[in-house]
């Protein structure tokens, strides 16, 4: 075995409750994450890959105890974050920084780009005060290669690629080892896109950092991912090297995920719809495995038997397909 | 022949202090019946406003300065409004990104694409809720008669994009404008709509004019490309040639910036700067200040359009200065 993961997520459960009535009485739950593995080793990046609704953001924010996780463990360099009381956890928030999809919705409009970024810093006792921590901000916004006077003004100044920049940089300012990057690209137009994707890529050449990607967007994995993780319902349903997972996807759910997505290349319109209908209710899935009642190969046994993750080349998959 | 939609000299402007400030700036182009024309480019570049424009529907207090739309060789812009109003959904539908907001949230489906064929055609209740029952199965919703009687929040959004395409085709109208059709969907739904629409087109021959921002849509659905960039089309070309050999600055920057494209390890292409707002436009060429082939011509006069091929057009001053084929 190779040394452990930086991150790394055992059996991970945050479920939702439904409330119903006059005494808002618990009557079911939405199983957002239902019983989740995942991996991310310093320095590189693991993709989150899902349809909306999957459970992939919950994921993110349960790693961060945003939300608070039912079950499992989240061993951060070993040491479980789900035990942790507030106190405890409060030097691991340093360590793990998320970046959010809308940048807008994640600054505090009425303060300037110095005070977002000082926020944080001031929380974790980094950087000092005065011009000392003022030299440093300047570092971080030319780090994200922002004007250094930018932090005299205030997120509605800037454009949406900017704002998300400063995302970065206010994430990057407290010296986190993971970033975990809820849709950080996705609302922005291709070629702001392509800077921010470049600017993670450097960053992560410099500093070591470690990327949690979370996205529906399976170009950008391709693109940027060591590792994928394919969600479905609140289960992984397959994970391995990216390659791999492009090449040669063994779950019928990525496999129709992957055919689903628009081709660019003239020569070939390749898109194949093998996926039919919607995603069912995560509040009632469906007994079994949880893909059968979208799946092209359905059999008998997939409507009564849940089956397990089973290894497969280079990662696992959960399917009895590949037994 | 005429075009089922042609489009000439759009020009549309907004109020912005004493001044007007130009949003379209001479937009041309044709769809044939049969043919999809996507009209790609980024956020603000336009592209849903020229929508907008052949529908008139250019929300206050923008307006149409300039400019033709012929359907089928009639002059939409001069119509009085009634008969505008006539043309709208009857001759020309088009369907939105978000089918939450363009559906009533008070009213069945059912009931709503009753109303949108009744507005057009004089048929009784039941016999245009037998059209639309039928009409629901052609777009694959599944149990059709039972949906008639769903609000549109008890469906998914997959389904209500199939009722705004049931309800946009209900007419067999000559052009269908699809707004981001499927920008709001997941990937497996949105390969289910593209196939729809596909399909639909194959049988009915309505010429479609596709407006989206993703290139990978435009390569499924699309016959020709005009791309857009700061209220004008820089370049128009079939859909093969625009992949294979971008001309104008722009296009091959967008193209080189797409993670789909980029092998792993190699860094993506930049294009420097953003999107200038309209206020800041430069007065020639627009993609002045972020081109990496800008020379002198290009602060002066905007460049004309240029035929480099057959079907194949752009307007960019360093093209016009290179030795003709």
């Amino acid at each position: 075995m190779s040394e452990a993961p930086l991150l790394a997520i055992e059996g991970l459960r945050t479920w939702f409750p439904i409330r119903k009535g006059l005494l808002r009485r618990v009557v079911g739950h939405v199983r957002a994450v239902d019983g989740v593995d995942l991996e991310v080793e310093a320095g590189k990046t693991t993709a989150l890959v899902g349809e909306s609704g999957c459970g992939k953001t919950t994921v993110g924010r349960s790693i961060l105890r945003l939300e608070e996780p039912r079950e499992g463990r989240i061993l951060y360099r070993g040491r479980d974050l789900a035990s942790l009381d507030p106190a405890e956890l409060h030097p691991y928030r340093q360590k793990l920084q998320i970046v959010f999809q809308d940048p807008m919705a994640s600054l505090n409009p009425r303060l300037r780009v110095r005070d977002v970024l000082a926020e944080g810093m001031h929380s974790f006792g980094i950087g000092g005060g005065g011009s000392e921590q003022t030299d440093r901000i300047a570092e971080m916004l030319r780090r994200v290669r922002l004007d250094p006077d930018s932090m005299w003004r205030y997120p509605h100044e800037f454009s949406g690629g900017q704002r998300q920049r400063i995302g970065i940089a206010r994430a990057l300012a407290v010296e986190p080892e993971l970033l975990i990057c809820d849709e950080s690209v996705s609302a922005l137009d291709v070629s702001i896109q392509a800077q921010i994707l470049n600017l993670l890529g450097e960053l992560q050449d410099e500093m070591g950092l470690a990327y949690l990607f979370i996205t529906h967007d399976l170009s950008v994995v391709r693109y940027l991912a060591d590792e994928v993780a394919v969600m479905y319902l609140g289960e992984i349903v397959e994970r391995g090297p990216t390659a791999r997972i492009f090449e040669e996807p063994r779950h019928p759910y990525t496999q129709g995920l992957l055919s689903a997505v628009p081709s660019v290349d003239p020569d070939r319109r390749h898109q194949a719809v093998r996926v039919l209908g919607d995603v069912p209710s995560p509040s009632a899935p469906p007994p079994g495995c949880r893909f059968h009642t979208r799946c092209p190969e359905f059999m008998e046994r997939c409507r009564s038997e849940a089956p397990t993750l089973l290894p497969v080349a280079g990662g696992e998959a959960r399917c009895f397909l590949v037994e | 022949m005429s075009a089922a939609i042609e489009v000439e000299g759009l020009e549309v402007s907004f109020p912005d202090g004493r001044w007007r400030v130009s949003i379209l700036d001479g937009v041309d182009f044709r769809v044939e019946a049969g043919e999809v024309l996507a009209l790609v480019g980024e956020s603000g570049c336009g592209k849903s406003m020229t929508a907008l424009g052949c529908m008139r529907l250019i929300p206050k207090p923008g307006r149409i300065d300039r400019g033709r739309v012929l359907l089928d060789g009639r002059e939409l812009l001069e119509l009085p409004v009634p008969a505008m109003r006539q043309v709208r959904g009857a001759e020309i539908s088009m369907i939105f990104q978000e089918p939450m907001t363009s559906l009533s949230p008070v009213v069945t489906v059912g009931t709503q694409v009753v109303e949108a064929i009744r507005l057009h055609e004089k048929i009784s209740v039941s016999a245009a809720r037998k059209r639309v029952a039928d009409l629901f199965a052609r777009v694959g919703i599944p149990d059709p008669a039972e949906r008639l009687d769903a609000y549109p929040h008890q469906l998914s959004g997959g389904l209500k994009q199939r009722v705004m395409i049931a309800m946009a085709l209900c007419t067999q109208p000559r052009v269908l404008i699809a707004d981001e059709p499927t920008t709001a969907l997941d990937v497996t739904i949105q390969a289910q709509i593209l196939e729809l629409m596909r399909e639909l087109q194959r049988e009915t021959g309505t010429a479609i004019l596709l407006i989206t921002h993703d290139l990978g849509i435009v390569n499924e659905l699309a016959d020709r490309v005009a791309v857009m960039y700061a209220g004008r089309i820089v370049e128009e070309a079939t859909r093969h040639e625009l992949f294979r050999q971008p001309r104008h600055p722009y296009t091959q920057g967008l193209l080189r910036s797409m993670p789909a494209l980029v092998a792993p390890g190699e860094p993506l292409h930049e294009i420097a700067g953003t999107v200038p707002p309209p206020s800041d436009w430069p007065a020639g060429c627009r993609f002045v200040d972020r081109c990496p082939r800008a020379f002198d011509p290009c602060a002066g006069p905007a460049p004309d359009f240029q035929m480099l091929g057959r079907g194949h057009s752009a307007a960019c001053h360093a093209l016009a200065a290179e030795p003709g084929e």
